[in-house]
């Protein structure tokens, strides 16, 4: 077994773009997958108030986001990436935008990829945000509204800002996973990173510099990320020093 | 002291947990403007729960709450509007760990009142002054002692202006000699004509400062009277046995 890891300069241009691909769909994922986990979260945690429609009301909502949960980590990401690929988005269903980014991004292929993946990273992270929010001091929440505050004010002032630094390293773990799992939109022809390998390992008719160099770049993008989270997390935990 | 009508009436006050714990049971109590009241009893009498039914931390099961003129304990009732006008102060102290000590006061103020911000942090400024805590406006509360919490506590509750102050055991967490400059500070607040419900096993407080004293236990109301009165001529067994124990 012989490398020639000279011969694939030629195709840095197809790495590069393997890259950027991979983080602009990692990064929105993990975004819009934390937005859904933050409702499915309050969804779960809801409390009726002393109304009997809102008793109907918080069954519902438990109901629901218990259920979705259940089902997305019941089923396997390709299955998932599959049905909303083909089927959400097939023929007759909803049509992705079309619309191009850098040239290599395509909105047809990058919007359902982005759609599954928020999907799926949105059931795993619910619980993390729940035990975030379930882990601060109940104190909080009843000194907070014994002043008057309202429940969404006691949420949006108190309770996430704190609970959201709790889970910080959770969430960078989620990106990692989420660089790393978003290799599966391959099978649909995102050219994301593990796209592209493929596409050189065809070109070059060289089947393992390619693979090699994509498994560095993951790490390249892995480690950083966890590294940057980690000295965030430094930065906010000021109020909790001495 | 009592200059004007009642500010809070309790009737027939009933609370369970689950089926058949009577956290309180069956309580009526009027509280007037400049009242001090001073509840006290063995752990697990409902002194505690009897205090937070008030602001409706606690839900009460049947009975009414009237303050100002209001049921608040009633259906429908916005709840959040007369916790305004009702400052509480705990046991745990509970300031919001990622904020400012000033932050911790002007919050309220801000979001729920709307002062302006500037207003807000010189309000603030001067009830630290005035519990001596102004060096320490900008400090995080991990950066506080015991003692220097709960006077944050009991101004931050202050900046919202309230009509009465509930006090829930708040000497009980500190260290002995943490203790007097709370006190201190609870003391003034009397003098200054401030309505307040205090739960504490401090009976020099109580002697001292309270208006009124009630003994509860097993969820009932079971002696109340002036300070005087309730220390020297005890009148129910179980007082008595606790005036014993406690004294």
């Amino acid at each position: 077994m012989s490398f020639n890891f000279a011969s694939m300069v030629k195709f840095a241009v197809y790495f590069r773009q393997g890259v950027i691909y991979t983080i602009l769909l990692s990064a929105c994922t993990v975004a819009l997958g934390f937005i859904l986990a933050l409702g499915l979260a309050l969804m779960r945690i809801a409390k009726p108030g002393r109304s009997t429609s809102s008793k109907v009301l918080v069954k519902i909502l438990h109901f629901v986001s218990g259920f979705y949960i259940e089902v997305i980590r019941g089923t396997p990401m390709l299955v998932q990436l599959f049905i909303i690929y083909y089927i959400a988005y097939g023929p007759g269903g909803l049509s992705a935008p079309d619309f191009t980014l850098f040239g290599f991004i395509n909105g047809k292929q990058f919007v359902p990829g982005i759609v599954a993946l928020s999907l799926n990273s949105g059931a795993y992270v619910a619980e993390i945000v729940r035990a975030g929010i379930q882990g601060i001091d109940y104190g909080q929440t009843e000194a907070c509204r014994s002043l008057g505050m309202t429940k969404f004010q006691n949420m949006r002032y108190i309770v996430l800002p704190q609970a959201i630094k709790n889970i910080l390293p959770a969430i960078a773990n989620e990106f990692v996973t989420i660089i790393k799992e978003s290799s599966i939109c391959s099978v649909i022809g995102m050219q994301e990173l593990m796209f592209n390998a493929k596409l050189v390992q065809g070109a070059s008719f060289r089947p393992s510099e390619p693979l090699l160099i994509a498994a560095a770049l993951y790490l390249c993008m892995t480690v950083p990320t966890s590294k940057i989270i980690a000295y965030f997390e430094r930065r906010m935990r000021r109020g909790d020093q001495r | 002291m009592a200059t004007s009508g009642n500010l809070i009436q309790v009737k027939d006050l009933v609370k369970t947990f689950g089926t058949r714990i009577h956290a309180i049971d069956h309580v009526s109590l009027d509280i007037a403007k400049g009242d001090v009241v001073v509840i006290v009893g063995p752990s697990g009498s409902g002194k505690s729960t009897f205090l937070r039914s008030l602001n409706l931390l606690e839900e009460p099961s049947s009975g009414e709450v009237i303050f100002e003129g209001v049921n608040i304990a009633g259906k429908g009732v916005n709840i959040d509007i007369h916790r305004q006008k009702m400052g509480m102060v705990f046991q745990h102290f509970n300031l919001f760990p990622h904020l400012t000590i000033l932050q911790n006061m002007t919050l309220a103020p801000m979001k729920v009142k709307k002062v302006p911000q500037r207003e807000a942090e010189e309000k603030a400024m001067a009830l630290l002054a005035r519990v001596g805590l102004q060096d320490r406006a900008y400090a995080y509360p991990i950066q506080l002692s015991g003692g220097q919490k709960q006077r944050v506590a009991i101004v931050r509750a202050l900046c919202m202006e309230p009509e009465v102050m509930l006090f829930d055991e708040p000497t009980s967490a500190l260290d002995p000699e943490m203790v007097g400059e709370v006190l201190e500070v609870m003391k003034s607040l009397a003098r200054e004509g401030m309505t307040m419900v205090v739960v504490t096993h401090e009976m020099g407080f109580a002697r001292e400062v309270g208006t009124r004293v009630i003994f509860m236990d097993s969820g009932k109301i079971v002696e109340e009277n002036a300070p005087e009165e309730f220390f020297t001529h005890p009148k129910s067994e179980r007082l008595k046995d606790f005036l014993a124990k406690v004294l």
